[in-house]
């Protein structure tokens, strides 16, 4: 089945149908400005071809899904500190080369910290279980990682582990959504969902976009036949002057999401006001560990000092997850800034805008 | 990051299952998927299956793209 969603032979005169319809429309400036919010969308996007196709009619913007790219400077160097004072840190691979304001984790690996790279937040038990030194899981991501990092701290009281804590740098997605658009509005036509994350949460959360911005929204799969189904919807809402939000992802995401997975979230977590790079800070925007589980807190089990200070660079990830600039506006792109050699974020994360247009860009 | 793919359930215990990918076996976190059955399909994200695929509602997604495309005919 998962074949037909990425080779069919009816996904080009779909493609063909949206450009005719886009021609049709009526007092509609082109191109259309659609928003791919999720990371992994602007790789469909790059990869199967979609910019290039529909480069005469749809500008598409990268958003602020990839966690990596999203995560302060200042949240890095709260990172780099733990790794410094000798804890044992685990995380996520796309962490390790971001670079802090002054450092990076690979730059303290050669210096001899103890980091280790997991594929499951799950992983992390072992670890701990086999170790006397604290260690600390670095929790990024959105909801979709979220709930097996709230497994995570629930696995580890169930089982009594206590060298472990997380630094948590989860974010939520509704409320930057919310920021975004306010700042941006009017500039932005419609918004493709990020598929994933809208698995756990739901399609429902997005109501507020069509209400208070007047934009339609559709979620979408990954595939290119889920994402030529997606622009669809969107530029046929367009059409029709009814701004909705779609979901063609009907084979993964339910209107109301996926409870189970809600409920774990908010046995452990609860709302807190984060940081964004690209954005600063945001009310309700990230999730921190609630009262039962502040134990695992690793800001408060330990002292980390970070200081308040910016390096400037010409890199412009903050404003390329606002949807204000492209890769190919900054200076750095494929000169200075590779992903072998990445100054900022979004060429670090594979999923980074700048590593995508780096791949896969024209 | 928010990278998720279907994966085979072969067999299961408890929180844990063996599920197929791309001919590799691999262990994954099964908690949240209420009563999954042998065969099934369910998406996994970093180990952790957090949906199960709805076969009827993919068939419905290739039928709709269908229709748009005899619309357009």
């Amino acid at each position: 089945m998962s074949n037909k969603f990425r080779n069919n032979p009816e996904l080009k005169p779909l493609l063909q149908k949206i450009k005719n319809d886009i021609a049709a429309l009526d007092g509609k400036v082109l191109p259309l400005k659609f928003m791919e919010v999720c990371g992994t969308h602007t790789v469909s996007i790059l990869k199967y071809g979609f910019r290039h196709y529909f480069k005469d009619s749809i500008k598409f913007l990268s958003g602020p899904g990839c966690p990596v790219c999203v995560t302060s400077a200042r949240d890095i160097d709260k990172i780099i500190y733990l790794a410094q004072e000798g804890h044992h840190i685990v995380t996520f691979g796309d962490l390790i080369k971001v670079p802090g304001t002054h450092s990076s984790l690979e730059k303290e690996i050669a210096k001899g910290a103890t980091v280790d790279v997991v594929y499951s937040p799950l992983d992390a038990l072992n670890i701990a279980r086999n170790t006397k030194k604290e260690v600390v899981f670095i929790a990024v991501g959105f909801e979709t990682t979220i709930p097996v990092i709230a497994s995570l701290v629930l696995d580890a009281y169930a089982q009594n582990i206590k060298n472990i804590s997380i630094l948590s740098l989860v974010k939520t997605m509704p409320n930057v959504l919310r920021f975004l658009l306010s700042e941006l509005q009017g500039e932005i036509d419609g918004l493709i969902m990020p598929g994933h994350v809208s698995v756990i949460i739901g399609s429902d959360p997005y109501e507020f976009i069509p209400e208070e911005y007047g934009i339609p929204c559709t979620v979408a799969g990954f595939e290119p036949v889920d994402m030529g189904l997606g622009i669809q919807a969107l530029v046929s809402q367009i059409a029709l002057g009814s701004p909705a939000v779609d979901n063609r992802y009907k084979r993964m995401v339910k209107s109301e999401g996926n409870r189970a997975a809600q409920e774990l979230i908010s046995a452990v977590f609860q709302e807190c006001d984060v940081s964004w790079r690209g954005f600063g800070t945001i009310p309700k925007s990230g999730l921190c560990l609630n009262e039962e589980f502040i134990n695992f807190d690793a800001e408060k089990r330990f002292y980390i000092e970070v200081k308040d200070e910016v390096v400037q660079t010409a890199c412009i990830c903050g404003d390329i997850i606002a949807g204000r600039k492209s890769p190919l506006d900054c200076t750095l792109f494929r000169k200075k800034c590779t992903p072998e050699n990445p100054i900022g974020p979004c060429m670090v994360s594979f999923e980074g805008a700048c590593a995508a247009y780096y791949k896969y860009g024209e | 990051m928010c990278l998720a793919v279907p994966y085979r359930i072969i067999s299961k215990e408890g929180n844990k299952a063996i599920a197929d990918v791309f001919g590799m076996k691999k262990e994954i976190d099964i908690r949240i998927i209420e009563d999954v059955d042998i065969d099934e399909y369910v998406l996994v994200h970093a180990g952790f299956a957090i949906q199960r695929v709805n076969q009827e509602d993919a068939k419905e997604t290739l039928e709709l793209l269908a229709e748009l495309c005899e619309a357009e005919e």
